[in-house]
């Protein structure tokens, strides 16, 4: 009980703080609203190109920038954990009788409902550039969105309180997201690319999960890609946050 | 027993290195108080590091350091108590211990009768941390930090909100309780700070540092309010590297130097243990006239030592005020003219210096400089 009553109060906390620092959830949408106006309409030309997918430039690339949206909103979110080690935000937490698992969960689920929040903005930008979803589609798309912003929150903080400082974490990050980009078929889809290319994305959850997202995005459910993504991304969202949740319960020392 | 119970605390870590690391995370403490100048790199030096399972072990381009080397000490009920050392000495990393937010390697530490190992929260529910870095989050008001503090304290929020009015009463917050963290000055976040320590109203509070950084005035503040929380029967326990401070603030201090307490008792115990008073002379004709005061005065058996520092003549002697006289009396009847005559009590820097060999603030400056760096985030 009490764990759920700490849960709430921490959640509103961290919720508050985001939605007080309105430049911040800008920021975080600036970027998809430009690939959205900038981007999207350059595949209007490729529309024909074998391996294109189906649909509209706009119903293939929106899928793709949310699976974006999800990785990058939620990656860089260990540097406000930082912060808050370093302001001793956290210790004071962590001297409470509340268990560490509420807080790590706290942080967790603003961050999803902060992604969520982007997610609609950039949906309700593209239906009038003209974007088509089924509305299911839509709503199981989201769902993967969930597993992906847990998978890269939890890691990001994990990461948070190995390093405890930025230029380590940055570094870290930024090695990792440009492969997991360029391999996820977010920009173009993986069907253009070379035979190798597409083996070596294999490996990459995000690329099953931009697949499956163009699926479902046209209603179509049966995409093998779906369920391999899902399956992927809660087995790598769980050891991501288990491993989070025994960062936190080490400590901040 | 104590309301603090403290045995054999033990706690050492590893560190990059060769031996002379300057590891400071978080904490400000940096360790390279133990002294492991000398230790070849991956030299593992935790003691009984097999018995406990958890005590650090060094692998290769790292070195062990003991923080903390068996700490004993019992803190009473409603005491200010002092730990007096350092930095690096490893006063943070006992206080972190102590507030359950760092597991032993070994030895015991009960609060109010509770372990903190094995009943943290027991303990928490008792206890009040406030570390160096302080804990007030900037892009909250005063109200919501306190509000949150007392929530994850499991103390309803109409009970949070009367405790709120009375801590704005009591610490005089009134000016900022309602603004964002990072509109306060470092005292007024100092004050915050204080209050998210004691919003569940602990039995024990743990300060670190609490006056770093601090302006005379609002250090002085700080002082009266933790004076005030003494006389409601609060148990303090802070840490300081300031004399002054466990000076006057301290009902009883230790001294820690090393990972270990050099000394325990009341700053007029302590100072009492240093070799009696200090008296300064200042004397007529002072080249020759230093040097046969001194010849004149140092068989005495009263004098302990003299020592000719600058245009005057310091003499450590057993009991100052029956010293006076005698000094004077001897020097009148050797024709030497006394200008002034002054004496002191030993400072605790004096007392610093005779249980561990250096004074403290050298002690501070060579400790000091590599962890610095990183270390004080304030």
């Amino acid at each position: 009980m009490k764990f759920l009553t700490d849960l709430w109060v921490l959640f509103k906390r961290n919720i508050r703080a985001s939605l007080r620092n309105k430049v911040w959830l800008f920021i975080g949408l600036f970027q998809p609203i430009l690939y959205l106006l900038l981007f999207a309409p350059l595949l209007k030309g490729l529309a024909n190109v074998p391996g294109f997918p189906q649909g509209g430039p706009y119903t293939v690339f929106t899928p793709g920038l949310l699976v974006m949206v999800a990785i990058f909103s939620t990656a860089y979110v260990g540097f406000g954990l930082v912060s808050e080690i370093r302001y001793g935000v956290i210790e004071r937490m962590m001297v409470t009788p509340t268990r560490r698992l509420a807080l790590l969960l706290g942080f967790v689920l603003r961050d999803i409902v902060v992604l969520l929040l982007q997610s609609l903005v950039v949906i309700a930008i593209a239906i009038p550039l003209g974007l088509a979803v089924n509305p299911l589609g839509l709503l199981a798309t989201l769902g993967m969105m969930v597993l992906t912003g847990a998978l890269m929150a939890s890691f990001s903080y994990a990461l948070a309180l190995r390093v405890k400082e930025e230029n380590s974490l940055a570094s870290v990050l930024n090695l990792l997201s440009a492969p997991l980009l360029l391999l996820s078929g977010i920009t173009l889809p993986l069907t253009l690319a070379p035979a190798v290319i597409q083996a070596i994305a294999l490996a990459n959850p995000f690329a099953y999960e931009v697949t499956g997202a163009r699926s479902l995005f046209i209603g179509n459910f049966n995409n093998s890609a779906i369920l391999i993504g899902v399956a992927y991304l809660t087995l790598l969202a769980g050891l991501s946050f288990f491993w989070a949740a025994r960062s936190f319960r080490k400590g901040t020392a | 027993m104590g309301i603090i119970d403290i045995r054999g605390l033990r706690k050492s870590y590893v560190t990059r290195g060769r031996g002379y690391g300057p590891k400071s995370k978080s904490t400000g403490e940096a360790p390279v108080s133990a002294e492991s100048g000398g230790a070849p790199a991956g030299a593992g030096r935790a003691p009984a590091a097999e018995k406990a399972p958890r005590a650090a072990k060094a692998r290769r381009g790292q070195v062990v350091v003991e923080a903390v080397k068996g700490i004993d000490l019992a803190v009473e009920q409603g005491e200010i108590f002092g730990f007096l050392g350092p930095n690096g000495a490893g006063k943070s990393t006992t206080l972190k211990m102590l507030a359950t937010l760092l597991a032993p390697d070994g030895g015991s530490v009960r609060i109010a009768g509770f372990d903190v190992v094995a009943q943290p929260n027991e303990v928490r529910r008792r206890i009040g941390y406030v570390s160096q870095a302080g804990g007030t989050d900037r892009e909250a008001t005063g109200r919501e930090n306190l509000m949150l503090q007392g929530r994850l304290y499991g103390v309803s929020a109409k009970e949070v909100t009367a405790r709120i009015e009375s801590l704005v009463v009591s610490l005089d917050l009134g000016r900022i309780v309602d603004r964002l963290g990072r509109t306060y000055s470092g005292g007024e976040r100092r004050k915050l700070d204080l209050a998210l320590g004691m919003v569940h109203s602990p039995a024990v509070l743990f300060l670190d540092e609490p006056t770093t950084g601090l302006d005379p005035v609002s250090r002085a503040q700080l002082w009266n309010q933790i004076r005030s929380l003494r006389a409601g029967g609060t148990t303090v326990f802070i840490t300081t590297h300031y004399l002054d401070e466990a000076d006057n603030l301290c009902d009883r201090i230790a001294i820690i130097d090393k990972g270990s307490i050099v000394a325990e008792g009341t700053p007029h115990e302590l100072k009492g243990r240093v070799a009696g008073d200090v008296v300064s002379l200042s004397l007529n004709h002072v080249e020759d006239a230093l040097a046969k005061a001194k010849e004149l005065l140092q068989p005495e058996e009263f004098v302990r030592d003299a020592i000719i520092d600058q245009d005057r003549l310091r003499l450590t002697v057993e009991k100052g005020e029956a010293a006076l006289p005698a000094i004077l009396r001897l020097l009148e009847g050797s024709g030497i003219g006394v200008v002034s005559i002054a004496l002191s009590r030993p400072s605790l820097d004096d007392v610093f210096l005779h249980v561990t060999g250096h004074s403290l603030t050298e002690a501070e400056r060579t400790a000091a400089s590599p962890a610095q760096r990183t270390g004080d985030s304030r």
